[in-house]
C-alpha cells in the first residue's frame, strides 16, 4: 500500500455522530451524512438535520471523485518524517448536494493545483483499523 | 433604550510591556493581567474599589474570580467569557461589559486579556503534536473526542490543517481566485501597519522596518500566506475599563462612547474554515462578517462612510482585506484595489487602519490591544493620531465567529 504521510500524523477524533464516517473509511467508503426526510447532505456528521431539524439520519456513500474548491500548500511539518510542502485543499464531492470536505492532494506538484481540478479519492492505510482519504488528480 | 446616563462609555486602558513570545518568563501571564488591569483602572481615574466586574475571552487562563480576589475588588457583581474561539470574542467581551453595565449588573467592568504563549501551548497551533511522532510511532487510531469541536477537528487534524496560517489561507486563496486578489496587495497591508508601528513605542516590531520586498521574500508558510502576512505570537496584557456616562462625566480624561456592539455567526459556520469546509459558497471567500456588520451599523447610526479610523483585527493579512469588504468599505472583490490606493494609511489614507501597528507588528493580544488602541485614536493620545477623529471601528477576528464594536468620541 503507499503511504505518503507518517504515523505520527495527528490522530482523527470522532465522536459518536462521527465515529461511523471513520468506520467507513477503514472499509475504504466515502460517506456524508444524508437526511432521510429532507435528502440534505452534511458533513462534518451532526446529531440533527441543520435544513429540516430532525433526527432520522444515514450515512450515504458517495463516489469518490469531486473537485478542488480551495487550497494551501503548507512549508512547515506537521510531524517527524513529513515531506514539504503538503498540499490541504477543500474538495467539493460529486453527488453529495454540494457538500465538501478538506482532504490532502497528493502525487501533485504545488504549481499545478488549480481551483477547480478534478480529483478522486485516493486511500491511504494508516494502520490495519484505519484508512484516511486522500485525493489524486483524477 | 439605555437611559443616557447609564450609556456605556470606555474611560480608561492599560497594558503591560509587550515582548516577543516567550520573552516574559519572570512574570507570570496571571500577573501580568493585574498589571495591565491596575494600569487601565488608573488610566481613568479610578480605584479598584470602583471596579465590580470583570470580562474577558478566548478560554482566558486568568480567571475572574481569581483576579477579583488577587485584585481586592470589593464586591464581584458580574464576571464573564465570551463563548467563541480565539480572537472574534475580544469585541463581544467589551459588548458583555457594556451590557452589564447598561442593564445595571455592574458599574465598572474590566476588560482583559493576558496572552504569554511561551509559558503555556502556541495558541495558533492547534491540536497537540503527538510526542511519539516518527516513522516508530504506534499504528494510528481513531481517538475519542472530548466534545464536538475536537470532533469537528477531527476532520481537519488527519489532514496536517492543524494552525492558523493554513486554515484562513483556504478563504484567502479562493478570494485570489475569484477577484485576481495578489500577493503584492497582501504585503501592502502589512508594509502599511509595520509603518505605522514605527512611532508607536509598545510595538515589537517598531524598529524593524518593513519593505513590500521584504514581504515577498519572506519564507512561505501556507500558500498564499507568507511569514509577514501572519501576525506575531506575543506575550503581554491588556485592559479597558468600561462604566456609565454618568461616571464617565466625573472623570478627567476624555472617553469613548460605545456607539454600538454586535457578535454572532453565520448559518452553519461552526469554527469557519478552520473546522468547517461546507461554510455556505456565497460567504467562503469573506470573513463572514458582512450580516453582522449591518447589524451594527444600524444600531450605531454609522454607515462605512461615517468611519475616520478603523483598528481591525489582523490575524492574517487576507482576513484584514476580506474584512474591509464585509463592513462595506468597498465593494465585493474590490478589497485588493482598495488596499493599493493607500486607503490604510495614516495619515492622509481614506480609512487610517491599525494606527497602532496591529497584531501583525505591535503585539498579539488576540486582538483587545485594538480596542485599547481605539479609544486612544478618538481621545487624542495615539501615536499615529488621525485628526479630528469622531467615529471607530473596532474589529474582532474574522473568518470565525466574530464580533465587533464602534466607538464614537464623547462630546
Amino acid at each position: 500500500m503507499t503511504r505518503w504521510f507518517p504515523n505520527g500524523m495527528p490522530q482523527p477524533m470522532a465522536n459518536k455522530e462521527s465515529l461511523p464516517f471513520w468506520q467507513a473509511a477503514a472499509e475504504h467508503k466515502l460517506v456524508v451524512q444524508r437526511c432521510n426526510q429532507c435528502e440534505h447532505m452534511q458533513l462534518p456528521p451532526s446529531p440533527i438535520c441543520s435544513e429540516c431539524r430532525c433526527d432520522d439520519m444515514h450515512f450515504h456513500e458517495v463516489s469518490g471523485r469531486g473537485e478542488v474548491y480551495t487550497y494551501t500548500t503548507i512549508h512547515r511539518p506537521i510531524a517527524m518524517d513529513q515531506k514539504v510542502p503538503f498540499v490541504v485543499a477543500v474538495i467539493t464531492l460529486e453527488g453529495a448536494g454540494g457538500v465538501r470536505m478538506i482532504s490532502n492532494i497528493v502525487e501533485i506538484e504545488p504549481e499545478e493545483l488549480e481551483i477547480g481540478m478534478p480529483v478522486r479519492v485516493a486511500w491511504e492505510d494508516m494502520s490495519d483499523e484505519m484508512a484516511i482519504p486522500r485525493f489524486k488528480r483524477a | 433604550m439605555t437611559a443616557n446616563n447609564r450609556r456605556a462609555h470606555i474611560v480608561g486602558v492599560g497594558e503591560s510591556e509587550y515582548a516577543k513570545w516567550g520573552k516574559i518568563g519572570d512574570v507570570t501571564e496571571h500577573a501580568l493581567a493585574c498589571k495591565a488591569i491596575l494600569r487601565a483602572v488608573a488610566d481613568a481615574g479610578l480605584t479598584m474599589d470602583d471596579v465590580d466586574g470583570l470580562a474577558s475571552f478566548a478560554e482566558d487562563r486568568n480567571e475572574g474570580i481569581f483576579l477579583a480576589a488577587d485584585l481586592g475588588i470589593p464586591e464581584l457583581r458580574f464576571s464573564n467569557m465570551v463563548w467563541m474561539p480565539g480572537g472574534g470574542g475580544g469585541c463581544a467581551a467589551v459588548a458583555n461589559a457594556v451590557m452589564a453595565v447598561e442593564a445595571g449588573q455592574a458599574e465598572v467592568v474590566v476588560v482583559y486579556r493576558s496572552l504569554c504563549q511561551g509559558q503555556f501551548f502556541r495558541f495558533g497551533q492547534g491540536g497537540p503534536p503527538r510526542e511519539d511522532d516518527g516513522d516508530n510511532a504506534p499504528p494510528p487510531t481513531v481517538q475519542q473526542a472530548p466534545s464536538p469541536m475536537m470532533a469537528s477537528l477531527g476532520f481537519t487534524m488527519p489532514y496536517g490543517l492543524l494552525n492558523a496560517a493554513a486554515a484562513y489561507a483556504l478563504p484567502t486563496r479562493r478570494h485570489m481566485h475569484l477577484y485576481g486578489t495578489t500577493s503584492e496587495q497582501l504585503g501592502m497591508i502589512a508594509v502599511t501597519f509595520r509603518e505605522h508601528a514605527s512611532r508607536n513605542p509598545r510595538a515589537v516590531m517598531g524598529d524593524r522596518p518593513l519593505s513590500l520586498e521584504d514581504h515577498q521574500n519572506s519564507p512561505m508558510i501556507a500558500d498564499p500566506h507568507h511569514l509577514f502576512d501572519c501576525c506575531l505570537e506575543s506575550d503581554g496584557a491588556c485592559a479597558v475599563v468600561v462604566t456609565t456616562a454618568e461616571r464617565a462625566r466625573d472623570l478627567d480624561k476624555p472617553s469613548a462612547e460605545v456607539l454600538s456592539t454586535a457578535q454572532g455567526a453565520p448559518k452553519g459556520y461552526a469554527f469557519g474554515p478552520f473546522s468547517n469546509a461546507n461554510v455556505a459558497d456565497e460567504i467562503y471567500a469573506t470573513g463572514a462578517c458582512e450580516s453582522m456588520a449591518k447589524r451594527l451599523y444600524a444600531k450605531a447610526g454609522v454607515g462605512p462612510s461615517d468611519i475616520d479610523v478603523a483598528q481591525i483585527y489582523d490575524h492574517f493579512s487576507g482576513c484584514v482585506l476580506m474584512q474591509l469588504e464585509d463592513y462595506g468599505f468597498c465593494e465585493r472583490g474590490e478589497g485588493g484595489p482598495f488596499i493599493e490606493s493607500g486607503a490604510l494609511a495614516w495619515k492622509d489614507g481614506s480609512l487610517p487602519t491599525n494606527t497602532h501597528g496591529g497584531s501583525l507588528s505591535e503585539a498579539y493580544i488576540h486582538g483587545l490591544n485594538h480596542v485599547v488602541e481605539g479609544v486612544r485614536s478618538l481621545r487624542g493620545d495615539s501615536t499615529s493620531p488621525v485628526e479630528n477623529a469622531e467615529v471607530c471601528l473596532v474589529t474582532s477576528a474574522a473568518c470565525v465567529p466574530s464580533s465587533a464594536v464602534i466607538l464614537g468620541r464623547s462630546s
